[in-house]
């Protein structure tokens, strides 16, 4: 393979990266309150407000249900006024993050769901607020199950920013249609493959060693 | 749980402490102040409180509490005992607002606690700690981290928390374990930590949730031990819920008998299980000295009297000294060759609780005569039958 093709790869890899690191900076920026309350607003809960709770689960499962090729295409105008244009890395971080943001909502969800009950009770009775308890309790006690979860979260986006290469949006998944595939050089699809397989290992792993790390329920000396 | 007069007497007695006069001084003896000091000197008030859970999810509401109205003194350990499902959780939730009164009010250490929300109600549940059966303790902080936590949240400076945890740990006897996280803790272990940590903000009631029942009988008594010491060292009120009788018999003073949702007895321990009237009651007493015979004696009892056999006696033994010298009196004053076939005593509240099963020779009329004479020495008795 020519070096100018290994650069291709190299400048692509940058891209992705570039895409699905700051899709998922913002995607638990947005997700991660949002999770948290989807937790704790039912009835009788922290923040209880099931009115609120209902309306947003729908919207979250809305947003879930459509296949992200045409949530690309169909928020177009919107990626437009937010990045400016619709085409290349930048504005391919506009869907990335709106699937992002209901997909770590829903796993922040779980994980906080996971917390034992009676550790919400034990703060409330010596006075902790529903805000101290949140930042004190759940999250420092979920902080496990957010690691595996952040780490599907990158997992999704890494195989969704190659789907924003089939409309111009840069990165991996550009390169091998691009290449790979309209130009039929399957030594390039198969390259491109390999680099987005190792940055799945890589993070999965990181994932898991992060979680493991946190964990003192399993931690003996 | 002991109306006016009562209450007056426990008063007493606790003035009487500070004066450092004997605390062991029979409550009987002391003076009644006047009414009007009772109330502030209860420290936990329960005032005609109904507690309902209105129909959920296909599920009917449940009366959890009716009509309960009784109070608590101010330094006394106090145990709540009944079945499950007798309202002794929902009971003590509401003494720290984790739960509202549906009728009624609770006053805790003069402050009606039911009427109180949002940031006064937080403020208010800094001075009533409380321990869990399940310890209930984070497990992404240290031992030191897990008491510190209600001190961070009462917005303490970490020097202040850093010196009081330290206080704390030692209080607890667990000084070695500061960095230690919850998985690397026994259950004894991890329950000091939540005896620390209900303790951190200094509070003047400790509430416990079945705290003992999740732990082995010997790590049990170390922890009553522990809350005894507590009670008589820092003046902390407890109120303990139990369905475990030999907690109310190690710890308590006071006890509260509830089945559900009602209070069907309250006093002195002592007082309440030498003379138990309620068949619930009853059954926890009966845990402890057991009312079913040897099976080996039981087997050979026959209602008929046996030629040369013996009449089966059992006495009731209630009350401080009972059943000393019981069995030697009989013995010596009728002049009889009395057998004891099985006896079981126990003490609860300093007094002794318990039953002898006696073997009466002589036939019928030393069998009258010994009913007689237990009868006369205030000695509860029936007979069961006879055995060759």
């Amino acid at each position: 393979m020519s070096p100018e093709l290994i650069n291709l790869i190299v400048q692509a890899t940058g891209e992705t990266l570039f895409m699905v690191g700051i899709a998922a900076l913002l995607g638990t920026v947005f997700g991660l309150p949002i999770g948290v309350f989807l937790a704790t607003s039912r009835k009788g809960e922290l923040f209880a407000a099931p009115a609120v709770n209902g309306v947003l689960g729908v919207i979250v499962n809305a947003t879930r249900s459509t296949p992200f090729i045409i949530l690309v295409v169909a928020i177009i105008p919107f990626t437009r006024l937010i990045a400016g244009t619709s085409i290349g890395s930048t504005a391919a971080i506009v869907p990335l993050t709106i699937a992002a943001t209901p997909f770590i909502a829903r796993l922040v969800e779980a994980a906080i769901r996971e917390v034992d009950a009676g550790l919400i009770e034990t703060a409330s009775s010596f006075g902790a607020s529903p805000i101290q308890i949140v930042f004190k309790v759940l999250i420092p006690e979920a902080l496990p199950g957010l690691m595996l979860a952040l780490t599907l979260a990158i997992v999704s986006l890494l195989g969704y920013s190659a789907m924003v290469g089939a409309v111009g949006g840069g990165g991996l998944g550009d390169l091998g249609i691009r290449y790979g595939y309209q130009r039929f050089m399957p030594e390039m699809m198969l390259a491109v493959v390999v680099v987005l397989i190792a940055l799945v290992q890589l993070v999965q792993s990181a994932g898991d060693y992060l979680a493991r790390r946190v964990n003192r329920r399993l931690r003996q000396r | 749980m002991w109306r006016a007069s009562e209450l007056l007497c426990m008063k007493a007695a606790s003035m009487n402490a500070h004066q450092s006069l004997a605390i062991g001084q029979p409550i009987e003896t002391l003076e009644a102040i006047s009414p009007a000091a009772t109330a502030a000197d209860a420290m936990v008030r329960f005032e005609n409180i109904s507690k309902t859970y209105p129909a959920y999810r296909g599920k009917a509401g449940v009366n959890a509490l009716q009509d309960i109205d009784f109070a608590i003194a101010r330094g006394s350990i106090t145990g709540v005992i009944g079945r499950s499902g007798a309202g002794k959780s929902s009971l003590v939730r509401l003494i720290n607002g984790l739960e509202k009164p549906t009728l009624g009010r609770v006053i805790v250490d003069g402050r009606d606690i039911s009427a109180l929300a949002g940031r006064e109600l937080r403020l208010a549940q800094r001075s009533i700690g409380m321990i869990f059966q399940h310890f209930n303790l984070l497990s992404s902080r240290t031992a030191a981290d897990n008491i510190a936590l209600p001190l961070e949240i009462a917005g303490w400076t970490k020097a202040d928390i850093k010196a009081r945890v330290a206080e704390l740990l030692a209080l607890v006897g667990i000084a070695d374990k500061h960095d230690r996280y919850p998985s690397e803790l026994s259950g004894g272990q991890k329950q000091r930590v939540g005896i620390a940590r209900a303790l951190a903000t200094r509070p003047s009631v400790l509430l416990s949730d079945e705290a003992t029942s999740a732990l082995d009988p010997q790590t049990t008594r170390a922890i009553l031990d522990l809350l005894a010491s507590i009670n008589r060292e820092l003046g902390v009120t407890i109120v303990l819920i139990t369905h475990e009788m030999s907690v109310v018999r190690q710890l308590a003073k006071e006890v509260v008998v509830l089945d559900a949702g009602r209070v069907v007895e309250s006093g002195h321990v002592a007082d309440i299980f030498t003379h138990p009237r309620h068949p619930i009651t009853q059954s926890f007493l009966a845990e402890v000295i057991g009312d079913s015979l040897p099976v080996s004696l039981a087997s050979r009892i026959v209602p008929e009297p046996v030629g040369g056999g013996q009449a089966v006696i059992r006495v009731q033994v209630r009350g401080a000294g009972a059943g000393d010298t019981l069995v030697a009196r009989l013995a010596r004053e009728l002049g009889l060759d009395v057998s004891l076939l099985s006896a079981r005593i126990d003490e609860i509240g300093g007094q002794h609780v318990g039953s002898l099963v006696l073997g009466i020779p002589g036939g019928e009329g030393a069998a009258t005569r010994t009913l007689a004479w237990l009868s006369q020495h205030q000695s509860p008795a029936e007979r069961l039958g006879h055995v060759a």
